[in-house]
């Protein structure tokens, strides 16, 4: 298992019976992987969509059901389909449960940065903004750290942000964290990871809670 | 009985330099591809545009932008689109950025007779630069204006002669909106029914936001599945 689908596959684990989620771009795309079928949740596509399902199988594409990624997708019993307008009525009025997002940087109070780079990546807002500042949860799943091995998460963002507070949870492949009044706790570890390490990677002191930490 | 029918042909008086033109579509899904080439076929130039985003490189609406007929584009994200970002960092095009759902809502209150719409997305961001905010309830709120089109491009997998519209599927997105936002609503259909056809019920757009219904003769390419996109 690569360690993208590691982050997905604990990813998936966040959703509660009946929770309506969207997943962003990049690691969230392949939360769905590891949803057990039967299990009931909604997912919601920005370009209008809710009860999307998996990809479409390879030659059943239909031109005119994409996910807001633009790959093809399959919706389950139940779905209906809407206007931009009301699709992002839905997320800024209190009816999406969680948000799924990648991210550049996220800081110790839940600060989100992953939108924009000045002068080297501005491709636009997109849906982000909506989607980090009003779900009720945002849960960031990434990378512990950049290409070149600068932590992720800092005390502050060095980036512009797309929303200031908004993050809950930050999944890794080396742990799951929590953001709380008193700053980040840990509260997983990956498999074959030590305490050690993320300590060592996390641009920010991180609280340890006493006794047994769980294993994803 | 009233028909908004109207020939490919004559298209080409409603197009002038200078237009700001709406254009359906959230990637391929309900993006006007015939109205886009009949709109680049007219010359019309120092157009601004609205889209979701620019369609994908050397399609839709950004062999507009290619061909330099764009003075300026209003959008939401462009990450699909190198060719357009490359034009914008070079500044051969303006570009403004808003969030999705707020850009959705800049033209469904254009659409509605609106002046603007008050939000408090990005108000913790750069993004409230050069806003005007103001205070509700205790709140500061970024005040965004209603945005309306000269023209709106609009594809309708269903269309009667009066110019009710129905979508289909996730080709809906922004073109409901768009089709109430602009002076001259122009909608392609794939398929065109006589008046009293479609169930009051079903349909997406009355038919008083339309002015003129063009029957699509054949789906080209560009509306096709997209190889690159298929898992």
């Amino acid at each position: 298992m690569s360690y993208k689908e590691k982050i997905a596959r604990r990813a998936a684990a966040e959703i509660a019976p009946g929770q309506v989620v969207n997943l962003g771009i990049g690691i969230p795309t392949i939360i769905p992987r590891f949803i057990e079928p039967d299990f009931p949740v909604v997912v919601q596509s920005e370009n209008g969509i809710l009860g999307m399902g998996l990809p479409t199988v390879r030659g059943l594409e239909d031109r005119n059901l994409i996910d807001a990624g633009g790959s093809y997708v399959s919706i389950l019993p139940g779905a209906s389909f809407f206007d931009s307008a009301l699709s992002f009525a839905l997320i800024r009025g209190g009816r999406l449960d969680i948000a799924f997002l990648g991210a550049l940087e996220v800081s110790e109070t839940g600060d989100l940065a992953n939108w924009i780079i000045p002068g080297k990546y501005a491709p636009g807002i997109g849906g982000g903004m909506e989607l980090a500042q009003k779900a009720r949860r945002v849960v960031v799943t990434t990378t512990h750290t950049t290409r070149d091995g600068r932590p992720k998460i800092l005390r502050e963002c060095t980036l512009p942000l797309t929303a200031k507070a908004c993050v809950h949870t930050i999944i890794t492949e080396l742990a799951v964290m929590a953001v709380t009044p008193s700053g980040l706790v840990l509260r997983e570890l990956a498999e074959e990871i030590g305490v050690q390490e993320v300590l060592e990677k996390t641009g920010v002191p991180l609280t340890v809670p006493k006794g047994t930490i769980p294993v994803f | 009985m009233i028909d908004k029918t109207c020939q490919w042909e004559r298209l080409d008086r409603y197009f002038a330099d200078g237009q700001t033109v709406m254009i359906g579509g959230f990637g391929v899904p309900g993006t006007p591809f015939l109205l886009i080439d009949a709109l680049l076929n007219s010359g019309a130039s120092g157009l601004t545009l609205v889209k979701n985003e620019a369609n994908e490189d050397h399609m839709g609406i950004s062999k507009l932008i290619e061909t330099g007929r764009a003075r300026k584009l209003i959008t939401s994200h462009l990450g699909l689109n190198a060719t357009v970002i490359g034009m914008m960092n070079r500044g051969e095009i303006e570009v403004a950025f808003y969030p999705q759902g707020i850009l959705a809502e800049k033209i469904r209150a254009g659409g509605a007779g609106l002046i603007g719409i008050l939000t408090d997305i990005g108000i913790d961001t750069i993004l409230k630069t050069e806003k005007q905010i103001i205070e509700v309830h205790g709140r500061p709120a970024i005040v965004e204006p209603a945005l309306r089109g000269d023209i709106s491009l609009i594809h309708a997998a269903v269309a009667d002669t009066m110019g009710n519209l129905i979508y289909e599927k996730s080709a809906r997105n922004f073109n409901p909106l768009m089709a109430t936002a602009a002076s001259r609503v122009i909608a392609e259909a794939e398929r065109v029914v006589p008046a009293g056809e479609l169930d009051p019920d079903h349909i997406h757009t009355p038919a008083a936001f339309v002015d003129h219904v063009v029957p699509i003769p054949r789906l080209t390419e560009e509306y096709g599945v997209l190889a690159h996109h298929v898992v």
